[in-house]
C-alpha cells in the first residue's frame, strides 16, 4: 500500500509540469503560434525561478515564511518565461518568420544562458542552484504531528509542494479562459481561421501575442515544477520536459482535460518505470543486464500505441505555423 | 536594357548575404557578452574564439572531424524541411546508426565500409517510423520523432549492455574502437600524418561527397521535385497525380538515413566511444541549427557545418575564462536573426531594384 501511495504521489508531481507546460502549448497553438520554445522557455523559468528561492534563502526570509516565498518564486517563474515567450511572439507574429526557427533559437539560448548566468553568479564550475529544503511542505510546516508512514501520509506528503494546487487553480482558470469567455472563443477563432476573425474586428496580432505570453507564463511556472520534482537541485537543464509536454499536448488534442488525462497516462508509467523494481507483480527480466531501460522505454511506447488508435480523430488548429498577413487573402 | 540580373536579385545570393549578416550581428553580440561577463579577459577568449580553429593544424582537424557528423546530421534536418517535415527524431536516428555501426564493428568484427552502410541502414530504420506514422495513422511526425529518440536511446543502451563483446572493460562504455577493431576505423589515408592529427580521416570528404549527392537529388531529378513539391503543397502534388503517401515515408527514411550515416561517421572515426547514459544525444539536435543557417540548401550545410564547428573548437579553447556555452548562446543568437532574414532580403532585393530604376532613368 505504501508502495502505491508513493507511485500515486510521484504521478502527481510528475504530471504537474506536464500539465502545466501542455497547457501553456495549448494556449500558444490555439492562437495559432506552434511553440517549439517550451523546452528553453521552461528553463528560463526555472533558472530566474531557483535564483529567487536562492535569494530567500540566503536572506533568512525563506525559513521564516517558506510557502509565500515559494509563491513569489512561482510568479517570478511565470513573469520570466512570459518575458522570454515574447521573443518568440516577436519573431513569428511582426517577422513572420518560420515558428520553428525562433523556438529553436530560444531553446538553443536557454541552456546555454542558465550554465553561463548560473557560474556568473555561483561561481566557476558551480553549474547546480541547490534548491533549499524547505521549500517542500511536510506535516511539520504544516502544523500538523508527526505520523507513521501511512497511505494516506504517503500519498500526500510524499511529494508535495505548493505547485501542485497552483496547477489545479491554473488547469480550471485554463478552461474556463479557453471556453468560457469572449478572449477564449477570440484566441481560438485566431488559431483557426485569422483572416475571418480579422474581419469581425478581432486584432490577430495581439491575440497571438496573448496566446504566446500565457503559454510562457504556464511554461516557466512548469520549469519551476519541473525541478521541484526531479531533485534538490537546478542543472541548466529539464531533460527534454518541454518537448514531452508538447507531446501530451497533441496527445490531448489541443484540449485541457485531455492534456490532464495525457499527462497523468505519461507520468503514471514514468513513474512505474523508477519503481519497477519494487513493485511485486511486474516482471523483473532476470538475466537481462540494465532491464531499467525496459521500463524507462515504456512510457514512449505506450504514448506511441495510444495515438495510433487516436490520431484519426485528432485535429491542431488549423492555422497554427502560418504567420498571420493581413495582405494576404 | 540592363539584361544581367543585378546580383543582389539573385535569390540564392540573397539568402547567403542574409546568413553572412546574421553571423556578423551574432559575433558582434557574442564579443559584447564577454566583454560584460569578464572584460579583463575579453579580448583574449574573442581572440580563442574566432582564431583557435586556423591557429594550429591539429585544432583544424579537430573542426573537420566534427564538421563531418554535424554535416550530415544538418542535411538529415534540412531535407526534411525541404520536403515539409520537421525531423526533430535526428538524435535517435544518429544514435541508431551508431548502434548498427558500432554493432557491426565490434560484434560481427566487419570493415568499415559495411559498418558505415550499417550505420546508413539503423537511421533509415529509425526514421521509417515518423514516417509511417505520419503517412498511415496521421500522427504528427514531431511527436514521433520525439517518442523515438528515447526509445531509441533506452534500446541502444539496453542492446550494449547485453552485447559484452562490446563494451570496455568498465561496462559504462563502447570499446575502443582502434584495439577492437582496426579495420573498422575509417581510413586516414595519410591525412592523419598530413595534418599531424589522430582526428584526420577521409570521413569529411565522405560527408561532402554525400552533400553534393543530396543537392543533385533535390534540385536535378524528378524524384527530388516530387519531394519538394509534397513539402510546398500536397494537395496540390496529389493533385497532380503524386504519391504523397509514399513521399512522405521515403522522406523521412532518407532523412533518417542521412542522421545514421552522421553516428556512423562520429563513432567510426575511432576517437569517440558511445557512453551509455540516460540522456540524448545532442548532436543530433545540433543538426537543427546548421540547417536553418543554410536554409535547408544542402550545399550551404557544408560552410554552416564548418562554422558552427569552427565556432565549437574556438569555445573550447576559450576556457577556462569562459564556459563553452558561451559558443551556444552565440549560434542561438545567430539562429534567432535568421529569423530576420525575410526581412533583410526585402530590404536587398529593395536596394537592387532601386539601383534598377535609378539606371533607367540615367538611360532616359
Amino acid at each position: 500500500m505504501i508502495t502505491l501511495a508513493n507511485v500515486l504521489s510521484g504521478t502527481i508531481i510528475f504530471a504537474v509540469p506536464l500539465l502545466l507546460v501542455a497547457l501553456g502549448g495549448m494556449f500558444s497553438e490555439r492562437s495559432g503560434v506552434v511553440n517549439i520554445a517550451l523546452e528553453g522557455i521552461m528553463v528560463i523559468g526555472a533558472l530566474i525561478s531557483c535564483f529567487t528561492l536562492r535569494a530567500f534563502d540566503l536572506s533568512g526570509f525563506g525559513k521564516l515564511h517558506p510557502q509565500t516565498a515559494v509563491l513569489i518564486a512561482v510568479l517570478i517563474a511565470g513573469v520570466s518565461g512570459m518575458i522570454y515567450s515574447v521573443f518568440l511572439a516577436f519573431a513569428a507574429i511582426n517577422l513572420k518568420a518560420d515558428q520553428t526557427i525562433g523556438g529553436t533559437a530560444l531553446n538553443q539560448f536557454a541552456p546555454a544562458f542558465a550554465i553561463v548566468l548560473t557560474w556568473a553568479i555561483q561561481g566557476q564550475g558551480q553549474s547546480q542552484i541547490r534548491i533549499p529544503t524547505w521549500v517542500r511542505i511536510t506535516r511539520e510546516s504544516m502544523g500538523l504531528a508527526k505520523a507513521e508512514p501511512s497511505f494516506w501520509n504517503n500519498l500526500v506528503f510524499k511529494y508535495f509542494y505548493l505547485t501542485t494546487p497552483i496547477a489545479v487553480v491554473l488547469l480550471l482558470l485554463a478552461w474556463f479562459v479557453m471556453f468560457k469567455t469572449k478572449f477564449g472563443l477570440r484566441l481560438r477563432a485566431c488559431g483557426e481561421h485569422p483572416q475571418a476573425a480579422d474581419s469581425v474586428g478581432i486584432n490577430v496580432y495581439k491575440m497571438r501575442y496573448a496566446g504566446v505570453m500565457i503559454g510562457g507564463f504556464l511554461g516557466g511556472i512548469g520549469g519551476l515544477a519541473y525541478t521541484l520534482a526531479a531533485g534538490s537541485s537546478f542543472g541548466s537543464s529539464v531533460a527534454g520536459y518541454g518537448f514531452l509536454a508538447l507531446a501530451v499536448m497533441i496527445f490531448g488534442n489541443w484540449n485541457p482535460w485531455t492534456i490532464l488525462g495525457g499527462s497523468f497516462f505519461f507520468a503514471l508509467f514514468k513513474v512505474l518505470a523508477s519503481y519497477s523494481s519494487s513493485i511485486p507483480f511486474l516482471p523483473q527480466f532476470e538475466g537481462i543486464k540494465q532491464a531499467s531501460n525496459i521500463y524507462q522505454m515504456l512510457p514512449y511506447v505506450v504514448t506511441m500505441i495510444v495515438l495510433i488508435f487516436t490520431s484519426k480523430k485528432s485535429r491542431a488548429p488549423k492555422a497554427e505555423g502560418i504567420p498571420y498577413d493581413k495582405g494576404s487573402r | 536594357m540592363n539584361k544581367k540580373k543585378s546580383i543582389l536579385e539573385n535569390q540564392a545570393v540573397n539568402s547567403f548575404l542574409a546568413s553572412l549578416i546574421s553571423i556578423a550581428a551574432g559575433l558582434v553580440f557574442g564579443v559584447v557578452l564577454l566583454l560584460i561577463l569578464k572584460p579583463e579577459a575579453a579580448m583574449g577568449g574573442v581572440k580563442a574564439m574566432l582564431g583557435a580553429g586556423f591557429s594550429k593544424l591539429d585544432n583544424f582537424a579537430e573542426v573537420l572531424y566534427q564538421a563531418a557528423p554535424l554535416m550530415l546530421c544538418g542535411l538529415s534536418v534540412g531535407f526534411a524541411f525541404k520536403t515539409g517535415l520537421f525531423n526533430i527524431g535526428a538524435s535517435g536516428q544518429y544514435t541508431m546508426g551508431a548502434f548498427f555501426a558500432l554493432f557491426c564493428a565490434l560484434q560481427l568484427q566487419l570493415p568499415w565500409w559495411v559498418c558505415l552502410i550499417a550505420s546508413m541502414i539503423g537511421g533509415a530504420f529509425w526514421g521509417l517510423f515518423p514516417g509511417l506514422f505520419k503517412a498511415l495513422f496521421n500522427v504528427n511526425e514531431v511527436i514521433t520523432s520525439i517518442m523515438f529518440n528515447w526509445i531509441g536511446m533506452y534500446l541502444v543502451n539496453l542492446c550494449f549492455a547485453n552485447l559484452p563483446k562490446t563494451l570496455a572493460s568498465h561496462n559504462d562504455r563502447t570499446a575502443n574502437l582502434t584495439e577492437a577493431n582496426p579495420s573498422a576505423v575509417i581510413p586516414k589515408a595519410g591525412l592523419d600524418k598530413l595534418f599531424h592529427s589522430n582526428y584526420m580521416s577521409i570521413s569529411i570528404f565522405i560527408a561532402i561527397g554525400i552533400a553534393v549527392l543530396m543537392y543533385v537529388v533535390l534540385q536535378k531529378t524528378t524524384f527530388g521535385y516530387e519531394l519538394k513539391a509534397c513539402g510546398m503543397n500536397r494537395s496540390a502534388s496529389q493533385y497532380a497525380g503524386i504519391n504523397a503517401k509514399r513521399n512522405i515515408v521515403l522522406s523521412m527514411v532518407i532523412s533518417g538515413a542521412l542522421a545514421g550515416i552522421g553516428g556512423g561517421l562520429y563513432f567510426l572515426a575511432g576517437a569517440g566511444q558511445y557512453v551509455l547514459v540516460k540522456a540524448l544525444l545532442t548532436r543530433g539536435f545540433d543538426g537543427i541549427p546548421v540547417a536553418l543557417l543554410a536554409n535547408s540548401h544542402p550545399l550551404g550545410t557544408i560552410l554552416s557545418s564548418f562554422f558552427i564547428s569552427y565556432l565549437s573548437v574556438g569555445g573550447n579553447a576559450m576556457q577556462p575564462n569562459f564556459s563553452t556555452e558561451t559558443i551556444n548562446i552565440i549560434i542561438a543568437v545567430i539562429i534567432y536573426l535568421a529569423a530576420f532574414s525575410l526581412l533583410m532580403k526585402n530590404m536587398l532585393a529593395g536596394v537592387a531594384r532601386r539601383k534598377k530604376e535609378k539606371q533607367k532613368e540615367a538611360g532616359k
